[in-house]
């Protein structure tokens, strides 16, 4: 059971030849939600630019028509912290204001649990500057936790 | 650890000469540990018949449920176990996202599908939600985690002194995709069996099969193989036979598979009737 990261046992109230069957706390593994999982490979179907970001934030894909719009594919930057991807791409407001990571859709989404949508000004990887709108959505697994959230960017053509 | 097949069909039963050799009965594995737990996975149609063999001085009986399609549940009306008021049995399984275990197990056992009640039944019956769940049963670590197939769906990993073992009948990893994804992090299922003893793993399709039937939840025996590899299960048994598979086409399958996957470990079919021993 390698990888297996126990935190302790707690009892549960059924017994078997006087021993208590055991309920285990849930432990994490590398592997990521099954919810995730079939998220990124719905965005590897799809036309529309999709990033997506685990519970803790991290950037942990983008697909290709994503790429487009950020000027970097997904293979050259890999997963990052919310810290970094939040700012990388300077969010500007219609007024040329930095956006604040709490104010972008996708932290919305994963800090409150809410959809979030919004119209702002992002500077690519290739220094290209662009208009784009985006949705989020969190995303709450089979069991009701939060696996991450999910957005999609559409570029505003003028 | 001992594991006996009751049942390696998917989908429906399909007795008759062409399934002699590997199997009409559906999902149904027996696990026995060196210290006496018994554990039994899914309950399809050959759980009929395992009930027959079941010891008569059974104190406790685990039950585990990959998901509650009826090739996975149907033998639950004919499990002995249930009417014997000195057993207590457990039944695991994942809820929905909107009703427990037992407010969905009560859906077939219950009229007009059987004629008795969950409710009605003798033995003392314990119903416990194993969506994500770590669990000791008597001498095995019980671990289960939601894998790709339509509705809610776990598969279990069972590690015990002798050995571990990893079951997901009704399994699709590769998801659409012409192969897996080359990180197994990004793989359903892969927490579950990773570097164990022996893997049973749905193996539904042919290759072209897997083509036309993308989403229906299941696998191509050569992405059983592919998936085993990339998780370095030291022994796979194909499970979980279409329906449409007889003998002949199985040992095909089988044969064509190995040939072209070369795979590094044993892969054994799970035959009906079998028992195959994990450790010494």
């Amino acid at each position: 059971m390698a990888g297996f990261a126990r935190s302790g046992i707690v009892s549960f109230p059924s017994f078997r030849g006087g021993k208590k069957c055991l309920l285990l706390p849930q432990v994490r593994m590398p592997q990521k939600d099954l919810e995730l999982i079939l998220m990124r490979q719905l965005a590897s179907c799809l036309a529309t630019p999709v990033f997506l970001v685990d519970p803790h934030g991290n950037l942990v894909y983008y697909n290709e028509h994503a790429e487009a719009i950020l000027g970097r594919r997904f293979e050259e930057t890999g997963s990052m912290p919310v810290g970094m991807w939040s700012t990388m791409f300077t969010p500007k407001d219609s007024r040329g204001r930095t956006i604040a990571p709490d104010s972008l859709p996708l932290v919305i989404a994963l800090r409150k649990k809410i959809p979030a949508q919004k119209r702002f000004w992002i500077t690519g990887l290739d220094g290209v500057k662009r208009q784009v709108e985006a949705t989020a959505f969190p995303l709450i697994g089979q069991t009701k936790r939060l696996v991450g959230a999910v957005t999609m960017i559409q570029e505003v053509k003028a | 650890m001992k594991v006996k097949f009751w049942g390696t069909r998917g989908s429906l039963a399909t007795p008759g000469k062409d399934t002699v050799k590997f199997g009409g009965n559906t999902s149904c594995v027996q696990v026995l540990g060196t210290q006496g737990t018994m554990i039994v996975l899914d309950a399809g149609t050959g759980m009929r018949e395992m009930s027959r063999y079941l010891p008569s001085n059974l104190k406790r009986v685990d039950v585990l449920l990959t998901h509650l399609h009826m090739d996975h549940i149907q033998g639950l009306g004919f499990f002995a176990p249930f009417y014997n008021r000195n057993v207590e049995v457990h039944l695991w399984g994942p809820r929905s996202t909107t009703r427990d275990l037992r407010g969905r197990l009560m859906r077939y056992l219950s009229p007009p599908l059987f004629p008795v009640h969950l409710r009605d039944l003798e033995c003392r019956l314990f119903v416990h939600d194993a969506s994500s769940a770590d669990v000791q049963i008597g001498e095995f670590r019980v671990s289960s985690r939601l894998i790709c197939h339509p509705g809610s769906t776990v598969g279990y990993r069972l590690v015990g002194p002798s050995g571990s073992l990893a079951y997901m009948p009704d399994h699709e990893p590769a998801i659409g995709s012409a192969r897996l994804l080359p990180d197994r992090d990004w793989i359903s299922g892969s927490e579950i069996a990773r570097e164990v003893d022996l893997l049973i793993h749905d193996s539904q399709y042919t290759d072209e099969e897997y083509a036309a039937r993308v989403g229906w939840g299941h696998s191509s025996m050569k992405q059983a193989m592919e998936f085993a590899r990339m998780n370095e299960a030291r022994h796979l048994a194909p499970f979980h036979y279409d329906p449409s598979h007889g003998d002949d086409a199985l040992e095909t399958m089988l044969n064509e598979n190995i040939a072209a996957m070369n795979p590094a470990f044993p892969v054994t079919p799970a035959r009906e009737g079998e028992t195959m021993v994990i450790g010494s």
